[in-house]
């Protein structure tokens, strides 16, 4: 009862790829491979958490989003905005700046997601509240936790909370309420600004939905991109600004780390990074960790400040967001006492929407199906295991000695791709050099043995 | 299938490694996750108490295609009555123990509950065994 198809918003450019090993050493799941000098992902695995497009030194990993001009298929062009975008730019690029120009640039509405935070908080505290729903809680916010859940924890699944998260929540909102105005439901275009992968991948194959209400997904570099293009080249009288879209201030810190625990009732934790949600997942799943109520995890470091599609340094954005949220506090006025009403008016369309189907777990780790089986090809594991050396040095294309040895009971290796092993068994002549060699190469790719500059990439970012 | 573990006493900081284990063991050999996290709880608790009570420890795990049975032998006081011990709530455990989270009497009533076979045998000065079998249908 596992579901079995997944869609990936990252993509390898085989033809750029050069095979360089980084991203197969980040990899949170082990999911990459090197074969035949390309990386090779295992779709199963992969959680979307983007860290190898971090690393990845020729940009050979992209993140797959919808091209702008899709926008151009529908008459309302909503851009749903994370709150992390405005805190991208430098802080003399106002919020009213930033979303007159996404307007220039083609969209007719613009939205900020965490607004609908306004009640979906106490749809949280409500589920929270009833006993029957197993503890802790864990957010549904970030969609690289719940595939984190579903291939590595599969026996917390019960624990995700099923609810939208507030980007599916804006978008019902923003759509049925210009249907309300009376614009047709086709001619609605949502489009969603991501500063993650794992968001492209939640929207394109949604966990415990049917479908998505968004339409499309736009990468956050490009539109930062276009934006800050436009306000540079803007020159004295042109910059008229339009009041921007008020969003209750309390809200703009969602997305960032405690932004929501803070929000919620009972005894609620706040966990950030990939490293530290695994360790704390696992401690969860031992039962080391009882009596918290609700938890709220990002695999990215200050939260959705960190994300891998965020052009600006994640320490200065939630600087902004703080500030712009003191700015809002302070001058009153500005406080959307409307939006405010305008929700309260939709709380029975949320409340019909907003719950989630069951998440179903999708375990990577076992061995087989059939447990006799499994356990056949683990104690063959364990014998490998003591041929290998233990180092993971990674000269056999999978991130570890480990992973090579599962590889091997599951098919998909042999133990002569291990350079250790092809030295002992050249000394005792049971491997030829020459044999040796075209492992290598069917490992790394011819080029990786030929003298040149290419090989050699530093990494490209800060 | 077997593995062993060894267990100090005191050493509250490495409590939970050999629950770890067993539970990435059982993950691959595809056994059902409300299972795991039962044998998970059980051996947790275990492992805590033969940390908080003894002065060492030994882990044998034992996994068949039907059952996983965790033994777990370890050198210490013992428990003068057992009765008593898997009373809920009753606690010998000391002060500083209990303020790091540990000794609420709830150890071994608990592992029974999550336990389909649960024998425990004491000697006094000389240390407990403790036997647990969960069954994987």
């Amino acid at each position: 009862m596992e579901s079995k198809s997944f869609h990936h918003a990252l993509k390898i450019l085989k033809d750029v790829c050069i095979g360089c090993s980084n991203c197969m050493r980040v990899c949170p799941t082990e999911a990459l491979r090197v074969r035949n000098g390309k990386a090779v992902l295992y779709d199963n695995r992969c959680i979307d958490c983007g860290e190898c497009f971090k690393v990845c030194p020729v940009n050979a990993i992209i993140i797959e989003q919808d091209d702008f001009s899709e926008i151009y298929s529908y008459e309302r062009r909503v851009a749903l905005v994370p709150a992390v975008l405005l805190g991208q730019f430098p802080t003399d690029v106002s919020p009213h700046a930033v979303y007159t120009t996404l307007i220039e640039l083609g969209f007719t509405d613009v939205f900020e997601v965490e607004s609908s935070a306004e009640v979906l908080k106490d749809f949280i505290n409500e589920y929270i509240a009833n006993s029957n729903t197993p503890k802790p809680v864990i957010s549904s916010f970030c969609p690289a936790v719940v595939r984190l859940i579903q291939v590595k924890f599969p026996a917390l699944v019960d624990n995700i909370m099923l609810l939208k998260p507030p980007l599916d929540l804006s978008a019902l909102y923003y759509k049925q309420m210009l249907v309300d105005q009376g614009v047709a439901e086709s001619d609605i275009g949502i489009f969603y600004i991501t500063p993650c992968a794992a968001k492209i991948a939640a929207v394109k194959s949604p966990v415990g939905d049917s479908y998505s209400y968004v339409d499309g997904v736009i990468n956050m570099d490009v539109i930062y991109n276009k934006v800050l293009r436009v306000i540079k080249q803007k020159t004295g009288d042109d910059i008229t600004y339009k009041k921007a879209c008020t969003i209750n201030p309390q809200n703009i810190l969602w997305s960032l780390t405690n932004g929501e625990a803070n929000r919620i009732k009972g005894r609620s934790l706040a966990v950030d990074g990939l490293n530290n949600a695994i360790d704390f997942l696992e401690r969860l799943e031992n039962d080391e960790i009882t009596d918290v109520d609700f938890l709220e995890i990002r695999t990215c470091d200050e939260g959705c400040a960190g994300g891998v599609l965020n052009s600006g340094n994640r320490f200065l954005t939630v600087e902004r967001l703080k500030n712009r949220v003191n700015n809002l506090l302070d001058n009153k006025s500005d406080i959307p006492t409307e939006s405010a009403k305008c929700f309260e008016k939709y709380r029975p369309i949320f409340k019909q929407n907003i719950s989630v189907e069951p998440v179903k777990p999708r375990s990577m780790l076992k061995l087989d199906e059939d447990m006799a089986m499994a356990m056949k090809k683990m104690e063959r594991v364990q014998r490998i295991m003591r041929f290998l050396p233990g180092i993971d040095c990674g000269s056999c294309g999978a991130p570890s000695c480990q992973a090579l040895a599962e590889d091997i009971v599951k098919g998909h290796a042999a133990i002569s791709h291990c350079i250790f092993m092809q030295k002992m068994m050249e000394q005792t002549r049971k491997l030829h050099p020459d044999h040796s060699f075209r492992i290598m190469e069917s490992i790394w790719g011819k080029d990786r043995f030929s003298k040149g500059s290419e090989k050699i990439k530093k990494r490209k970012k800060r | 299938m077997k593995f062993e573990y060894k267990i100090e006493g005191g050493d509250f900081t490495h409590a939970g490694y050999a629950s770890s284990q067993v539970k990435k063991v059982l993950k691959q050999l595809n056994v059902d996750p409300k299972l795991i996290k039962r044998v998970v709880v059980c051996l947790y608790e275990a492992e805590v108490n033969v940390v908080a009570h003894a002065c060492s420890g030994t882990i044998y795990i034992d996994i068949s295609t039907e059952r996983i049975k965790m033994k777990l032998e370890d050198k210490g006081l013992g428990i003068p009555d057992i009765d008593l011990a898997m009373k809920k709530g009753y606690s010998t455990a000391s002060s500083a123990v209990r303020e790091m989270g540990f000794g609420a009497g709830m150890g071994l009533p608990n592992i029974k509950n999550n336990a389909d076979e649960f024998n425990l045998s004491s000697v006094v000065d000389q240390g407990t065994v403790l036997e647990i079998v969960v069954y994987f249908k």
